[in-house]
């Protein structure tokens, strides 16, 4: 049968891709405790397509609009010191997006625990930054690597 | 009591309340809040909240929206595939059914419909998602074969008919949080097939009217280069996925097969990409081929999904080159 190399073949690529998974696992959990943060995308292509730190400021602020008024999530940041959080996530995101800036704030560990955070909370402010994004008309490529490196941050978030 | 909370969900699925998950309040395609009046608060310090006490425990009462959260980003449910499980439009994925996060239940009801030059294909379905962990699943699949049905000589519009029940669970990995490692998603899965056209399926060679498909799948989302891509491998003695029995003269064995399909996000809400499946040929009056497609899955919002494709299946008892416009409907919460 000719077919049956082929098909092989790709049962074979199957069980390949699926090794190396293992692995992966491990580290994942290994480093979950430095997800203070991470690291800066790098380049300087991602900044700019956030219209720089102008665009991350005003951002910034449209995202803590959202979130602190996002009924799903509004009641979290209820007594919270919103005027250090603004500032906090300006210099996060700034440096996570290679800008000029350091963050010394909490680690996302640190920072979130005991509010009992659950997914539904952490995705409803993903969802939130989406919006935040699409209004300062970043596009949709940058947007992503801004959202793959929130993403993992989810580990230390949420905690029920 | 989590389980009268999702039995109470599904039987709202069962009656269609496809819009229990109202609870996602924030909708997606919710114009911009105004920037203007947020841009005020940049230089002047605005005061930080500080006399209200924090209340985690704000939404500590039970409510519908507590079990029902439409709580995951949009399309990282796939969508509902031929066998009803949630995937690409041919292949099955790791991902669960429903937007429910890990504390809530979720669902779908698809309709799909393929034509094809020699026979139609009609699917019609549900599925229900249990904490982004277990999906169950139930289609019903019609292959009908119109006027070639009196060219096979078993009548024109003769329908071969198959319900497939499927259950998945999603073993660890998660679509979305895990884009700091290679770690996919992965699922395992079980397909209870029953095709309903047995003394025909035998007179075709076939063994058996009842199947059992196993199979386990990883999908993986690079966020960074917007791709979503899933391999997934299937033991199956499954006739055309069924619908023409299990097992044949030319072998009883289950096989191996390979489905893997590669997406590309345009938008949050459109995706684009190619799927391909192996497939047993057991049958001896019959080759089966590959299949394989290309698609867009677009999604409107939460509650609904359609997805477009060219799908080719190949030879289909002994008629070649069945290819056509495949078409489905989702929607769900
Ligand atoms: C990727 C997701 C998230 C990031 C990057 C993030 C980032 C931050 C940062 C930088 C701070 C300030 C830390 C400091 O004060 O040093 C903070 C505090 C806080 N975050 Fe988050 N956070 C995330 C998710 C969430 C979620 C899902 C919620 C709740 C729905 C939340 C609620 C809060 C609250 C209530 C505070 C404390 C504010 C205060 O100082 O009173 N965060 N977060």
């Amino acid at each position: 049968m000719i077919r049956s190399p082929i098909r092989a073949a790709l049962v074979a690529a199957t069980v390949i891709a699926s090794a190396p998974l293992a692995l992966a696992q491990a580290t994942t959990s290994a480093g979950e405790a430095a997800l203070a943060d991470g690291t800066p995308i790098k380049g300087d292509a991602v900044y700019k397509a956030f219209n720089e730190k102008a665009g991350i400021d005003r951002l910034t602020d449209d995202f803590v609009h959202r979130i602190t008024t996002d009924p799903r999530i509004a009641a979290r940041f209820q007594g919270a010191n919103l005027t250090r959080l603004t500032f906090e996530l300006k210099a996060q995101f700034c440096y996570l997006l290679n800008g000029p800036c350091t963050y010394a704030g909490k680690d996302m560990k640190t920072a979130h625990q005991g509010m009992g955070l659950r997914n539904r909370d952490f995705n409803a402010l993903a969802e939130d930054m989406q919006k935040s994004m699409d209004a300062e008309h970043v596009p949709f490529w940058a947007q992503n690597q801004l959202m793959a490196k929130l993403a993992p941050m989810q580990h230390a978030v949420v905690t029920k | 009591m989590r389980s009268a909370q999702f039995l109470a969900c599904s039987a709202a699925l069962a009656v269609g309340v496809l819009l229990c998950g109202g609870a996602y309040a924030a909708d997606e395609s919710a114009a911009p809040l105004s920037t203007a009046d947020d841009s005020s608060q940049t230089g002047a310090a605005p005061s930080g909240g500080t006399a209200a006490t924090p209340s985690p425990d704000a939404a500590a009462s039970t409510s519908l929206s507590d079990f029902v959260d439409s709580g995951r980003l949009l399309l990282t449910q796939g969508v509902s595939n031929v066998e009803g499980a949630s995937g690409g439009g041919l292949a099955s994925w790791a991902v669960i059914s429903g937007y429910e996060t890990n504390d809530a239940v979720g669902g779908n009801a698809h309709f799909t419909y393929l034509n094809l030059p020699g026979y139609t294909v009609r699917d019609f379905g549900g599925s229900v998602g249990l904490f982004n962990r277990v999906e169950l699943s139930y289609t019903r699949l019609q292959l009908d074969t119109g006027p070639t049905g009196g060219k096979l000589g078993i009548g024109d519009g003769y329908t071969f008919n198959e319900d497939i029940i499927g259950a998945k669970v999603r073993l660890f990995g998660d679509l979305v949080y895990d884009q700091n490692s290679l770690l996919p998603q992965v699922a395992v899965g079980v397909q209870y097939k029953h095709s309903e056209n047995g003394a025909l399926d035998e007179a075709l060679g076939a063994k058996n009217p009842d199947g059992v498909d196993f199979y386990v799948s990883a999908t993986k989302l690079f966020l960074n280069n917007a791709l979503v891509v899933d391999t997934t491998l299937r033991l199956t003695k499954a006739n055309q996925i069924g619908l023409l029995g299990f097992g044949g003269d030319l072998n009883d064995t289950y096989r191996p097969e390979f489905e893997g399909s590669v997406g590309y996000l345009i938008t949050r809400r459109l995706v684009i990409g190619g799927e391909y499946r192996t497939m047993p040929s057991n049958l001896g009056f019959a080759k089966a081929d590959n299949w394989f497609d290309v698609f867009a899955a677009y999604a409107l919002n939460k509650d609904l999904s359609i997805t477009l494709a060219y799908a080719n299946l190949g030879s289909i008892a002994t008629f070649k080159n069945q290819d056509g416009v495949y078409v489905s409907v989702q929607a769900g919460f």
